[in-house]
């Protein structure tokens, strides 16, 4: 490992606030919905690098669960901006105000 | 070498990333996140975890971006954003504030202090991995798969657009026009 653990983390902490300024800034669904797959990632670079400092396991088994919780989470989110879109013809989520959709 | 690596990922990646969020279209976003996928999983190879690498590879790169792309198609170039102000929070305010969260990340997280020595051996294998998966973690293991299959569920039940039947009580998808 000749590269210190904190350039990765330092990475991840940037790629993280670029995912949050795209949640925050971008009103298509679908980039929102990319850029809170930027922040999963982030996060987990910290892991699998955190498994690496201490020699651990488990951090990469944690990134694991994420990867499975994140493919159920891209296929339910899109198939709900599929049914929005079908409805209100926009994905623009400045736009689906209505509660009863 | 492994410093001239992580810095061409790195690159790739901050890059990649700028590009998710400044694309014009949707599809340019899918690619430059792909570009991201790509570079952390160069980055897990150098960090003695080969599996979770080639999980990336195959889930994130080949499945989750290529489902981006599909819905992108499928919503046949109308995934953009309209022009005009947004009704939340001014660009400007926003970015502001994840500077300030970013800036507060990087002072934690480049803070940390560990000095790791050389990993055990077979670190980050299938083997290792698999031996953990299950043996201690047999139970949210098979948590994962009970949540894989409601998602699987899930996207039918939303996808399946049901037919309104002539007379009869319409069904939930089309109820709410």
């Amino acid at each position: 490992m000749t590269v210190p653990a904190p350039y990765y983390l330092a990475l991840s902490a940037l790629l993280f606030a670029l995912g949050m300024a795209g949640v925050l800034v971008r009103r298509s669904a679908l980039i929102v919905f990319m850029s809170i797959e930027l922040m999963l990632n982030a996060v987990n670079l910290t892991f699998v690098t955190f498994a690496r400092v201490y020699r651990s396991i488990d951090g990469q088994l944690l990134v694991f669960f994420v990867l499975v919780v994140a493919a159920t989470e891209v296929v339910i989110g899109l198939a709900i901006i599929v049914d929005i879109f079908r409805s209100r013809e926009t994905v623009d989520v400045d736009e689906m105000d209505l509660l009863r959709g | 070498m492994e410093a001239v690596l992580f810095a061409i990922t790195a690159i790739c990646a901050l890059s990649g990333g700028a590009g998710v969020i400044a694309a014009r279209q949707p599809v340019h976003s899918a690619l430059a996140l792909l570009l991201v996928l790509l570079s952390l999983a160069v980055d897990y190879l150098l960090l003695d975890a080969q599996f979770i690498a080639v999980l990336q590879v195959i889930i994130y790169a080949g499945a989750i971006v290529v489902l981006f792309v599909f819905i992108i198609m499928l919503l046949h170039g109308r995934s953009g954003e309209e022009a005009g102000p947004g009704a939340g929070l001014p660009p400007a305010v926003a970015v502001v504030l994840c500077v300030l969260f970013g800036g507060g990340l990087l002072a934690v997280l480049a803070g940390t202090h560990a000095a790791p020595g050389a990993p055990p051996a077979g670190f980050g294998t299938v083997q290792v991995v698999g031996r953990a998966l299950f043996r201690q973690y047999l139970l949210p293991f098979e948590a994962a798969s009970v949540v894989l299959l409601t998602g699987m569920i899930g996207a039918v039940a939303l996808g399946k657009r049901l037919p309104a039947a002539p007379g009869g009580p319409a069904g939930p998808s089309e109820r709410r026009r």
